[in-house]
């Protein structure tokens, strides 16, 4: 259970969390059929992201297609379309879209403006015959991304669940576990044991810093193997930095446990911090585009800091001095949850 | 096992002996409720010492105090010549506890739970060793050993959970009412146990609601709305209660 399910999720939340459209289908109303329109038509059916699912001369087959799910977007060439773009330089197409699902209607948006507009670029050079003018390119832009030059999603995602599952995983048992004692009584019998305080809670990391690592290598092994993420950095750096970041975080676990007496109410407490934590980790957006106040919030938010390391040393190779400001941060973080775990639990009521 | 033969043995054994339990004026408030209220009383040592009372009595509090488990509001305990305000670590490695509620961990088995134990006192592995295989002989659990202890019946696990609390040879165990919910004779069965941990010299403070198991204690305290209204032998009671047996006492001082 511990393996199996965050494994089950690793594989399929890396496939659902991608921003990416995959396949848009588009649905084709060419009332025009020129050799313009034929041009636009063929533009769009070249990029390897649309997909054609029908077309017919009529608007009411294509909005039933829609309506149907049968398709994400409809493109409408009027007819007069090329002469008009002739004479008058100008002319329009209508783009129907899904709206449903907003964001992905915003993504179909912007692919298929940027497939337009370059069809635009491409006509304006074509119809103007002043030499002039075609030396005036348009400025063209080429850009090259970094560490993820094909802006492979996954690579970028996989690392941010993996920090998510690991921290899911040993933050809720570590706080179920005392929780636990208490409910099925077995703390007591603890409690009049000469056991030290610290002892005890040393007992309580060990085995959860060794099933999260365990958890870590699992992972790592299917997004290299399923995945293909790249592995520039250094593991045992990565793993290093991991067992600190797992001492705060089951330190936080630990210490929620401490305080509270009931199952229910460590589920109530953790689920709160995951959520917001998580949310502002950084794992979608940058945190750097967060505003000033969350920002500062996240000095607190451990996922935050293995976000940035997990990805900085996998897919950057970063070393140490790297992320010595993360580390650091940690260690004290760690020390700070732990003292505060060891000091509110209690052997006397 | 005879039992009387025993018990006339025990008293005389005990008479002169030092104390090794001393409670001198114990309260216990929360909020304005008085759990214990003044108690006073002391425990010889070798003793099997009584505690009893109706349910919300108070005794399950005063035994929690005792083993270290909680706060007393006022007053002095000793426990094992131990003050259990200041030295209250020192006090937990002379004693036993087992709870009402059993708890040893279900999910290990019963030789892992000992193990466990062992190792939290600070038990060599060869004591451990040595000492889980009598204590398996005598309870007749060798081919049980490495079950599970949550798929014992109840009568096994208290027993386990007994041997468990004296494993590392307490001067003092105290067991808060260890024969709930058991039949007859597995009741039985424990109380051999607890006389043969006696005979090795440990101090035996048990609560029970069982009037017959009053009568195996070597002295009995009878508590009542957190004040002790009786501590004497159970003969000793019951003549100066006019009555035939404990279950009489009882009545006549909870009422």
């Amino acid at each position: 259970m511990i393996f199996g399910i965050p494994i089950i999720q690793l594989v399929v939340l890396v496939h659902a969390a991608t921003l990416e459209m995959k396949s848009i289908d588009m649905y084709i109303v060419d009332n025009d059929l020129s050799s313009m329109s034929y041009e636009l038509i063929s533009k769009f059916k070249g990029s390897s992201f649309y997909n054609i699912s029908g077309s017919s001369f009529s608007m009411d087959k294509a909005n039933k297609a829609i309506e149907k799910n049968q398709t994400d977007l409809i493109l409408h060439i009027p007819s007069g379309f090329e002469r008009k773009l002739i004479r008058e330089n100008e002319s329009k197409v209508q783009l129907l879209i899904d709206g449903i699902n907003g964001t992905a209607a915003s993504l179909i948006n912007a692919y298929s403006t940027s497939v337009i507009s370059d069809f635009n670029r491409n006509i304006i050079v074509d119809l103007t015959q002043m030499p002039a003018i075609k030396n005036m390119n348009p400025i063209k832009m080429e850009e090259s991304y970094w560490y993820n030059p094909e802006l492979n999603y996954k690579i970028y995602m996989l690392p941010g669940i993996l920090v998510i599952l690991v921290t899911i995983i040993s933050m809720f048992l570590a706080a179920m576990n005392i929780v636990r004692e208490k409910e099925i009584g077995t703390i007591e019998q603890l409690n009049v044991t000469p056991i030290r305080k610290f002892e005890f809670i040393i007992g309580k990391l060990v085995p959860f810093i060794v099933i999260a690592l365990f958890e870590l290598a699992f992972g790592l092994l299917i997004g290299k193997i399923f995945f293909h993420i790249p592995i520039v950095g250094s593991l045992g750096l990565l793993f290093g930095f991991t067992i600190i970041y797992l001492l705060v975080v089951l330190g936080i676990g630990l210490f929620i446990s401490a305080i509270s007496s009931t199952q229910q109410q460590v589920m109530f407490i953790s689920f709160f911090f995951m959520l917001v934590f998580i949310l502002m980790s950084g794992i979608f957006t940058p945190t750097e585009s967060m505003p000033v106040w969350a920002q500062r919030i996240n000095v607190i938010n451990p996922f935050y800091y293995f976000m940035r390391v997990i990805r900085m040393i996998l897919l950057k190779g970063s070393g140490f001095w790297d992320i010595s400001y993360e580390f650091f941060s940690l260690l004290i973080y760690a020390a700070i949850m732990l003292s505060l775990a060891v000091w509110r639990y209690r052997k006397v009521a | 096992m005879h039992f009387s033969a025993y018990m006339v043995n025990n008293i005389t054994m005990i008479k002169n002996k030092e104390n090794i339990i001393e409670v001198k004026d114990l309260v216990k408030k929360f909020g304005n409720f008085y759990a214990n209220d003044h108690l006073t009383f002391e425990v010889k040592k070798g003793e099997i010492f009584g505690f009893l009372g109706a349910n919300g009595a108070g005794k399950t509090t005063a035994i929690r105090i005792l083993s270290g488990l909680s706060y007393p509001t006022s007053g002095d305990v000793m426990v094992a010549g131990f003050d259990v305000y200041k030295e209250r670590e020192k006090v937990k490695k002379n004693i036993g506890y087992m709870s009402q509620k059993f708890s040893l961990y279900e999910d290990l088995t019963v030789k892992e739970n000992i193990r466990f134990y062992g190792g939290i006192y600070g038990l060599s592995n060869k004591y451990i060793k040595e000492k889980t295989e009598s204590m398996l002989e005598r309870l007749k659990m060798k081919d049980i050993q490495h079950s599970l202890i949550g798929s014992l019946p109840l009568g096994w696990k208290q027993k386990i959970a007994f041997s468990v609390a004296i494993f590392h040879n307490p001067k003092i165990v105290f067991l808060d009412e260890p024969t709930g919910g058991v039949d007859p004779i597995t009741r039985r069965d424990f109380w051999e146990m607890i006389y043969e941990a006696s005979n090795n010299g440990i101090t035996v403070f048990v609560t029970t609601h069982y009037m017959d198991e009053a009568e195996y204690c070597d002295r009995v305290s009878i508590m009542d709305r957190g004040k002790i209204e009786g501590l004497d032998t159970p003969g000793g009671l019951k003549k100066r209660f006019k009555s035939n047996n404990m279950d009489e006492v009882f009545l006549k001082i909870a009422r």
